[in-house]
């Protein structure tokens, strides 16, 4: 019997990292995951994941004929370690495909590495608007939105529907944060509306008391604000405790509500916000996706594991048009651009830049859901800035 | 900004910088004391808060009991941690002492996500502190922050009490400023620091604990508050209670106006003010010349 040395697990770590190299030499696929597995985002990570292994089940576990392999990188939602994880799946592992993630700072760094290298690669969540802009390439995909998409829908109701005319934006000082200000500036104005004053506070602080007194000083009509996870509970909250919902109503982006409600309890409530998906729908598709995810994580969906979900289609799209040949990468995208994705939020199609043109819905908080209450902007496309092609 | 606004926010700022007194004077005791740089101090906060939600359900309406038996619990906690690590770290070059206590941070976290997973969660305000009082028609200003600005000053005098009335404070004192001399004169220098150190949680922990309504509890919480701590630490003086009450204040003021007038630049505000009080007081506005 032998005694379990050092050595003895250093050879068998060591053999467990070379069996699957083996493997790898058959006609799998290899679609590498660059998620958030560890730290704040990490169940967006999961969902994300769980979302596309559900998707290729669905379809017999092989897309068009060829068996998948996945290969993970925990990016740690961690923009200085971005460029390091993905060449680990780029160069060291040799992946087909690579899918993430949800920091927009590191699907940067993905997009520039998958740009040099020719890598295929499909982003399920982060909204940097550059992703499909400057950074645009005909083998870069989006599956979820851009930041502009649900803040510019928002400023237009605001102005059209509620009727609004001054309005007060407040964010965080960072990337997403200045992109959603200002398309929301964008639609608002469009309508009629003036933004009177832009709010911002350093990422990733949450001390709000100093801006709502301004805010209550300056008596706009409106406030749309940007904020997410922890940051977005405590702003709401505090923005209900200084009885501000009272008197000056509080809009965002679904981000604002999505995931926090149980957190924001009543303080929430009858706030009007914009997303791509809502936890209603209430369509056949959707409802039959809801069902299939439910019983295989035994946890309900969000709008994260749809947009996993819808990642693997559109892999499967493509990869079905070039019959599993990925380096076909023209037609690739050529198929992918001609298609109408199926998903569970309602089918949308891919612009020329690969953003998702999709409906954008109003959805209004009640009770713990965020409820549809109409279609803010109907298949609404990112101006795609900055993309040449 | 007309006169009722200008006075909110000096409200404001007053009532952020008695909290961050709150968990700093937790840090200045510990760093200035027991000479260890302890970058776990922002994980006391965050599991003060935790302590708050997960005790929320099981007293209900009471309030006051659930921060007692919370402060009890992170005293005990902070004794044992002593014991068990910062024990070690008297002797050891600062390198190490940020390194163990760095570790520490990680650690905390993933035992905050294994325990308590990584959602965003709200703890209740007491019922009996629930509302808010009009603040001349301008807004309404919530009874709780009320409280809780109350508390802090509660117990800034209550630690003044201690530090400069009582024996132990005493011992405090002398064993800042010489700690050989105090062990000379046969105090326990070994049980000083143990209770010093549980005391220094406990404190960063009721900060969490009364934060918790206000800010509500998600991960990572305990990092923002740390680095602003060793900025009012800093400024005020390694060591000095007094020194960091007057730079929570400052840290307040300048934090709450310079989102107002310098929105753009509005995060450097603090380390600015560093700055300046360094360059003018490096030992910080109380701290004693080395």
């Amino acid at each position: 019997m032998n005694r379990l040395t050092p050595r003895t697990l250093v050879a068998a770590a060591t053999l467990a990292l070379i069996a699957p190299l083996a493997a790898a030499q058959g006609a799998k696929l290899k679609v590498g995951f660059m998620l958030p597995y560890s730290g704040t985002f990490s169940a967006l990570g999961n969902a994300i994941e769980n979302g596309f292994r559900l998707q290729v089940a669905e379809q017999g576990g092989k897309l068009a004929g060829r068996e998948i392999e996945f290969v993970k990188v925990d990016d740690e939602s961690d923009p200085a370690k971005a460029t390091d994880n993905v060449n680990k799946l780029i160069k060291r592992d040799n992946v087909d495909v690579i899918v993430g993630t949800v920091h927009s700072g590191v699907a940067m760094a993905m997009a520039r590495a998958a740009k040099e290298s020719g890598t295929m690669l499909i982003v399920p969540n982060a909204g940097a608007d550059a992703v499909t802009g400057p950074m645009c390439a005909p083998h870069i995909f989006r599956t979820s939105f851009s930041n502009w998409q649900n803040a510019y829908a928002m400023g237009a109701v605001v102005a059209k529907q509620e009727k609004k005319k001054k309005a007060i934006t407040i964010t965080w000082k960072y990337a997403a944060g200045e992109e959603m200000q200002n398309a929301f500036k964008e639609g608002f104005e469009k309508e009629g509306g003036e933004v009177v004053k832009t709010l911002t506070l350093p990422f990733p602080n949450v001390e709000f008391q100093a801006l709502l007194t301004e805010i209550a000083a300056a008596k706009p009509d409106a406030v749309f604000a940007f904020f997410a996870g922890g940051g977005a509970v405590k702003f709401v909250k505090d923005y209900a405790a200084a009885g501000l919902n009272k008197t000056i109503p509080l809009y965002g982006p679904g981000f604002l509500t999505d995931g926090t409600l149980e957190a924001q309890g009543d303080t929430a409530q009858g706030m009007l916000t914009t997303l791509h998906y809502a936890d209603n729908l209430n369509t056949p598709r959707d409802n039959a996706f809801r069902l299939a995810y439910a019983k295989t994580y035994k946890l309900q969906p969000d709008v994260y594991a749809v947009q996993g979900y819808d990642a693997a289609q559109v892999l499967a799209i493509g990869l079905t048009a070039v019959k599993g040949d990925i380096s076909k990468k023209a037609e690739f995208a050529a198929a992918v651009e001609k298609a109408k994705i199926d998903s569970p939020r309602g089918a949308f199609t891919l612009s020329k830049a690969h953003n998702p043109v999709q409906d954008i819905y109003l959805r209004k908080v009640d009770g713990k859901e965020n409820k549809v209450v109409g279609v803010a902007a109907k298949a609404l496309a990112d101006p795609a800035r900055g993309c040449k092609l | 900004m007309d006169v009722a606004t200008f006075l909110v926010q000096c409200l404001n700022s007053v009532q952020y910088g008695l909290l961050l007194f709150l968990v700093a004077s937790g840090l200045t005791l510990i760093f200035g004391i027991m000479g260890v740089i302890n970058l776990a101090h922002g994980s006391f906060y965050m599991l003060g808060a935790y302590l708050a939600f997960s005790l929320a359900p099981a007293f209900g309406d009471q309030f006051l009991l659930m921060l007692a038996t919370g402060v009890l619990l992170s005293a005990v906690f902070g004794y044992l941690l002593e014991w068990a690590f910062f024990s070690f770290l008297y002797q050891r070059e600062h390198l190490q002492q940020v390194l163990m206590t760095y570790a520490l941070i990680l650690v905390f976290e993933e035992l905050r996500s294994i325990l308590v997973g990584n959602d965003v969660h709200g703890v209740k305000v007491p019922p009996w502190l629930d509302g808010s009082f009009s603040l001349g028609g301008l807004m309404s200003y919530p009874w709780y922050r009320l409280f809780a600005s109350a508390a802090c000053v509660l117990l800034a005098v209550a630690l003044y009490l201690v530090v400069n009335r009582t024996r132990l404070g005493m011992m405090i004192r002398a064993g800042a400023s010489n700690r050989d001399m105090v062990r000379g004169l046969g105090i326990d220098v070994t049980r000083l620091y143990r209770i010093v150190f549980a005391g220094g949680v406990a404190l960063a922990a009721l900060a969490g604990m009364i934060a918790a309504p206000m800010s509500s509890v998600y991960p990572g919480m305990g990092g923002s508050v740390l680095i602003v701590c060793f900025v009012v630490v800093v400024i005020g003086g390694i060591g000095s209670i007094t020194g960091a009450l007057i730079a929570s204040l400052l840290v307040g003021f300048v934090d709450t106006f310079g989102k107002v007038f310098f929105a753009e630049l509005s995060g450097m505000g603090i380390y600015v003010l560093m700055a300046i009080i360094l360059i003018w007081r490096p030992e910080g506005l109380l701290g004693r010349k080395t």
